[in-house]
């Protein structure tokens, strides 16, 4: 594991001037599922279409285990595409277009029945074989499609938003389907998505992409909770962003910090700080406690919404200096002081180590932060 | 009265459509020798019809144009669709508009030009100005139903295919033409009848050499109505239905 197989180096792609991807670099590891995450127009789609070669770079190279692959024409690149649209042959039945990459290889007929007997059995649709993609379901369009890329076993499978046709429900069914697929076929996917919550719940590393530039590479427990800079934390869940402020270290690895009025002590953050230092303390809503107003710790406020997700309740509080705080609480049927009725007043606090620290960014007006 | 109005607004119109193509199929079967009375029924006009050799030659010159000339401007045609579709370059829209600009012109016009333009190289006037002629006004048609289909066509079907393994050559004969395919054949029969069927142009660009049959009916009736060319009349209709009906079926089953 961890064995780097395809190697992005200095990509660049510029489309009529405007920069999509710059100086980009990336070491995609032999078995993993990979997700490039960003808003539309971060490039992401642009990156993948480099790794596939209907794009060429501007500049840098793409290598696949060891081989340079910038110059190479899409149909001799050993990766295969699942796109968005499905983009499934119309004139062909489901068996034909599972076949047409073997067909291309020129495999004997019996390999290739075999083969797409295999693949349609793995994402069972063996029944549909004869029927053309249009009396399909998008669902059962979408298993076509990831069996006509996976018949041809390639080293790298790449996912272009793959699951966004798709309704809620069958999205999800769809996200345990992929990670069953990948963890069985053991190929690399490199999945493209805008949605956050797919890219966590489905990924062994999660790229955050914005306008072309990595803003960060890690697994989806380090980029929910250890966000590398606020774009990040803005993107990828819910964040409530408190302004604090350095009063100086308290201890060994800790310091001090004044944030909404109350004095904390924080683990030092990797970022050098100084005393007076402004900057951010990030609290996910599910990291905040609503206490009873008569409770002495946290920070007054008042409650001026409440939704019922059904496993959770979410609040929105305003505290007395205008902050909007959001909270995500568990149901917890045994806590008399739970349920907050609209406008009643309650005090703000967390749970102590859960909050993450950032340095504060050129550019970006304090209280612009809070409401993002 | 309220329900019978638009009732028989509509049976007056198809009465003004179909009353004459009637009047034609019925007298081609008439045994008199006059488009004005009855003299019983007959299949005489037709023998008559295959009888004569004159006419018999100039319906298969005729046939024998449409089918190369539909052939000819859907491959050009195509080709150009293709290009004007495919790839971004200066002047496109003119291009684009230029095409149109053929197809509104008057017939009359393109007539005359075509003439001088054969005349000024020293062409013989015969099948080939006849092809190229009809060719020229073929094409614009099939470009225009071919564009339109791939206005529609889904950009990443090719990339798709290359990404299996197809080159650019086989992914054109596996996943492009057969894709476009109805809009070819909507684009060649477009231009089978309209070739068929055109006198203007013809008129002007065809010889001694090569006769065909819009410009023998007409000359046949400028002495005076002939009932064979009622029974020419109806086995054309009957021909154009079964092509109508042909490109129908070939529709629906592609979209299947």
């Amino acid at each position: 594991m961890n064995q780097t197989l395809l190697s992005l180096r200095a990509l660049s792609k510029q489309f009529d001037g405007k920069s999509v991807l710059d100086s980009l670099d990336l070491d995609i590891y032999d078995g993993e599922f990979l997700t490039l995450l960003g808003p539309s127009g971060c490039g992401k789609t642009t990156l993948l279409r480099l790794m596939a070669g209907f794009e060429h770079p501007d500049k840098g190279s793409i290598t696949l285990a060891g081989d340079d692959l910038t110059n190479t024409a899409p149909e001799h690149r050993p990766l295969n595409t699942v796109f968005q649209n499905y983009a499934l042959f119309p004139h062909m039945s489901v068996f034909d277009n599972v076949a047409y990459g073997l067909k291309m290889e020129k495999r004997p007929k019996e390999e290739i029945r075999q083969r797409v007997d295999e693949a349609l059995a793995m994402v069972q649709l063996e029944e549909y074989a004869g029927r053309k993609p249009h009396q399909l379901s998008g669902g059962q369009q979408q298993r076509v499609a990831i069996a006509r890329a996976v018949v041809k076993r390639p080293k790298v499978l790449l996912l272009d938003e793959p699951l966004s046709a798709l309704d809620y429900k069958l999205r999800r069914t769809m996200q345990v389907e992929l990670k069953r697929l990948q963890r069985e076929l053991g190929i690399t996917f490199i999945f493209v998505t805008h949605d956050q919550e797919e890219a966590l719940s489905m990924s062994d590393r999660v790229v955050v992409l914005k306008e072309g530039v990595i803003q960060q590479l890690g697994t989806p427990r380090e980029v929910y909770e250890r966000p590398a800079n606020l774009f990040t934390a803005r993107f990828v869940g819910e964040t409530n962003f408190f302004p604090g402020r350095v009063d100086g270290a308290d201890g060994e690895d800790t310091i001090s910090v004044n944030v909404l009025g109350l004095k904390r002590s924080f683990r030092k953050p990797d970022f050098q700080v100084a005393e007076g230092q402004e900057l951010h303390v990030l609290l996910r809503p599910e990291d905040i406690r609503v206490l009873a107003p008569e409770s002495t710790d946290g920070v007054p406020g008042k409650v001026v919404e409440r939704n019922y997700k059904g496993s959770t309740l979410d609040s929105v509080i305003h505290l007395e200096d205008g902050t909007e705080v959001l909270a995500s609480e568990f149901f917890d049927e045994d806590d008399p002081a739970f349920d907050y009725r609209l406008g009643e007043p309650v005090r703000v606090s967390w749970v102590d180590g859960w909050e993450w620290l950032l340095p504060q960014e050129n550019g970006l007006a304090q209280g612009a932060i809070a409401d993002a | 009265m309220n329900r019978w109005l638009p009732r028989t607004y509509l049976t007056l119109v198809y009465l003004l459509l179909y009353v004459p193509i009637a009047v034609l199929v019925v007298f081609s079967f008439n045994e008199s020798r006059t488009g004005y009375d009855w003299g019983g029924l007959s299949l005489r006009w037709y023998e008559a019809l295959f009888n004569n050799r004159a006419m018999v030659k100039a319906m298969w010159n005729s046939l024998w144009l449409a089918l190369s000339a539909a052939t000819i401007s859907t491959l050009i045609g195509a080709l150009t669709a293709l290009a004007l579709h495919r790839y971004r370059f200066r002047g496109k829209q003119v291009l684009n508009g230029m095409l149109f600009v053929v197809m509104m012109s008057p017939e009359i016009v393109l007539a005359i030009s075509l003439l001088a333009l054969f005349l000024l190289v020293g062409m013989q006037l015969g099948y080939v100005s006849l092809l190229l002629a009809h060719v020229t006004f073929c094409l614009p048609f099939v470009v225009i139903t071919v564009t339109a289909r791939l206005s529609g066509f889904d950009e990443r079907l090719p990339e798709a295919a290359r990404d299996l393994g197809a080159s650019d050559f086989v992914m054109t004969r596996t996943v492009l033409i057969p894709v476009i395919m109805p809009a070819l054949l909507a684009g060649w029969l477009l231009g089978f009848t309209l070739s068929l069927d055109d006198v203007v142009v013809s008129t002007f660009v065809s010889g001694p050499s090569y006769e065909i049959l819009p410009l023998r009916i007409y000359s046949m009736v400028r002495v005076g109505l002939k009932p064979e060319v009622n029974a020419l009349g109806a086995l054309l209709l009957v021909f154009s239905l079964v092509m109508l009906i042909l490109s129908q079926w070939i529709l629906l089953r592609s979209r299947r």
